[in-house]
């Protein structure tokens, strides 16, 4: 479960001052469910998703995740948490199991345990042909197998991936999307963040639209589609982001 | 502070460190080659430059002397002095170095001593250049001669003692070891290159570990873990630590076998002209060795908060090359003769350290200093530590895309 509230992230930059990236965006994420983040560049999809893994710390508001304030309790988050992005590289020179090992160890996980969980997890994954390969030698498509590795071996209840498809061939972006799906299905709470929009009608039980850091819509595909009486999302998303969009240009 | 996690992070740091062939390079192959090439080579061969200008004769020219044959003749005699003929250009023949002095006889010089008369003679040299130098002292010893023997027989001719001529002798004498001439001699040169190598071990690793580690987008992998950032930096400082140690560890024992190799090699003989010696005994070795290790904390430490501010390796490598500079200057300064140990110069980093390693190395143990600058650079590498912790807390470092 994710309660996000008032969660507000400014930025202070040389030139243009002072940048409200996430501007008290408020929402909620159900166990077993798959909220998606749907905004375009820049709309502050990761800087949400990087509080969310306490990667970040908010300038104002909160979130709760599994119970664990992400101000007071950073360390207690990310160990209920898996995070995904394409800018979640690997150590190139890890071996594949010596990256997941890696990753159960920081979170307090025994060797035996860890073990036993990396065994299962390359198995199910069908990592064990390049299991004792340097991540600098993998191809793109195990690399990833390997971080979906890295972000479930300590089991976590929460999974957030941001834009985890990007820049990905058609069959690797299809290993993402099943395993973000196995996830719902295995009662996790899973937030993700894109621009894609077939991603978001494909996977998605809630969707949050945003832009400037705001939340501007948020409903099933269906209430969308009812509210904004029309059935393409992409065109939904063109009529809610639009006036801002043109606001935000002129300003 | 939980060192379950410390050790997690260092651990996997130093699996990575050891398959990285550039950490390989600079922590280890460039130290254990370092000290035998530099005395083997530099050492030895300045020995053999001695000792071929001892061994040979030195060229000169005689102007004048013409009505002075006794004096021409001794010089013509001397072994280990070759009179080539005279001519008027002595002075470019000495710049290029076909002949090493001039001396020169002013006219009726001969006559002139016999008479009492106090006539000069002139030796023409270059300044700076060792064989020049052999060649004027041989001159003079010829003349010191031609001199002293003239005043005996002035002496004899009266039936005056021999002692007159000497009423006293005066004569230096070392009391001090030979390790001590040695440490006071290359001393500086030590502490010198063990503080640049505990600089050079530690700068590749703290570069790999912080700006590295963002170019190649694992930082916010890490991050992403639940590890405190400040167990995360420790992992991280203590692997660049170990590296400079390393590196400081390899140069110490490469520097005590080279000596030691060096003083088996150089014949004996050359200490006599004046090259005294280098040998070092292991507990000087050591010594030195823990002196370097505060000032491995402290650039380990300081190399990781200023990396960590650069967003791929290139940009640490510019913002770190100048500090290869900064710390050069303090200990090249201790190099310097007549900079010594002072309360003052004891508090300065860096610099504190090459001057009581140049100590050590002579023998000498400065208790109070030691305790003073081994104390004073832990505090300095314990600020440095504490930024570099504060600075991994900072997201717009940890970010600056």
């Amino acid at each position: 479960m994710i309660e996000v509230r008032n969660l507000s992230k400014r930025f202070r930059d040389k030139r243009r001052g002072e940048i409200r990236a996430v501007d008290s965006i408020t929402f909620r994420c159900q166990p077993g469910q798959i909220y998606g983040l749907l905004g375009a560049n820049g709309a502050g999809k990761t800087t949400t998703l990087r509080m969310l893994a306490t990667i970040l710390e908010p300038t104002d508001g909160t979130a709760v995740v599994c119970g664990y304030d992400i101000v007071e309790q950073p360390e207690k988050v990310r160990a209920n948490v898996g995070f995904l992005s394409t800018a979640t590289a690997l150590y190139p020179r890890l071996t594949a199991r010596e990256m997941v090992q890696y990753f159960g160890r920081l979170n307090g996980m025994d060797d035996a345990l860890l073990k036993k969980r990396v065994e299962a997890i390359f198995d199910r994954l069908d990592m064990n042909g390049f299991r004792d390969r340097r991540c600098d030698k993998l191809s793109t498509g195990m690399k990833q197998k390997t971080s979906i590795a890295r972000t479930l071996v300590h089991d976590p209840p929460v999974m957030i991936f941001d834009e985890p498809t990007l820049g990905l061939d058609i069959m690797t972006a299809r290993t993402i999307t099943a395993f973000i799906r196995e996830c719902r299905d295995l009662g996790k709470t899973v937030i993700f963040s894109t621009h894609i929009m077939s991603e978001v009608e494909k996977l998605c039980d809630v969707i949050g639209i945003i832009q400037d850091g705001k939340l501007l819509a948020e409903g099933t595909l269906a209430q969308l589609r009812d509210q904004h009486n029309e059935q393409d999302l992409e065109e939904i998303f063109v009529k809610v982001v639009a006036p801002h969009y043109s606001a935000a240009e002129d300003h | 502070m939980s060192l379950r996690n410390i050790g997690i992070v260092y651990r996997k740091e130093l699996t990575e460190a050891l398959r990285d062939r550039r950490t390989l390079i600079s922590s280890i192959l460039i130290p254990l080659l370092l000290f035998p090439v530099l005395a083997g080579g530099v050492v030895y061969s300045f020995a053999e430059i001695l000792g071929e200008a001892s061994r040979e004769p030195s060229k000169i020219v005689v102007l004048g002397g013409a009505d002075s044959p006794d004096v021409v003749a001794d010089l013509k005699n001397a072994k280990n002095l070759r009179v080539v003929s005279a001519t008027a250009n002595y002075v470019d023949l000495i710049s290029n170095k076909k002949i090493r002095a001039a001396v020169d006889i002013p006219p009726g010089f001969q006559a002139a001593v016999e008479r009492g008369e106090h006539p000069a003679v002139k030796i023409y040299i270059f300044t700076g250049d060792i064989k020049s130098a052999f060649g004027a002292t041989r001159i003079e010893r010829v003349f010191t001669e031609y001199r002293d023997a003239m005043v005996r027989g002035r002496l004899a001719a009266q039936n005056l003692p021999e002692s007159l001529m000497k009423p006293f002798d005066i004569r230096q004498q070392n009391v001090v070891s030979p390790e001590k001439v040695a440490g006071e001699t290359y001393g500086g040169l030590i502490p010198y290159l063990v503080i640049l190598m505990c600089m050079t071990g530690a700068m590749y690793p703290a570069m790999d570990l912080t700006a590295g580690e963002k170019e190649r987008g694992t930082m916010e992998t890490i991050l992403s873990s639940p590890i405190q950032r400040t167990h995360l930096v420790i992992g991280k400082f203590l692997l660049v630590l170990t590296a400079s140690l390393a590196t400081a560890t390899l140069s110490a024992a490469s520097m005590g076998v080279s000596f030691w190799a060096l003083a088996q090699l150089v014949p004996p003989q050359t200490e006599v002209e004046g090259f005294p010696m280098m040998s070092m005994h292991p507990e000087t070795v050591l010594a030195v060795f823990v002196m370097a290790v505060p000032v491995a904390v402290l650039f380990s430490a300081v190399l990781i908060t200023i990396s960590v501010f650069a967003k791929s390796y290139k940009e640490a490598q510019s913002y770190l090359t100048p500090m290869t500079f900064i710390v050069l200057v303090p200990a090249i300064a201790a190099v310097l003769p007549g900079v010594e140990l002072t309360p003052k110069l004891a508090v300065i980093p860096i610099l504190n350290v090459s001057l009581l390693c140049k100590e050590l190395v002579t023998g000498t143990y400065h208790w109070n200093y030691i305790a003073l600058i081994f104390l004073s650079t832990s505090v300095y590498a314990g600020i440095a530590l504490f930024l570099a912790v504060k600075m991994f807390q900072r997201e717009s470092v940890l970010f600056s895309s």
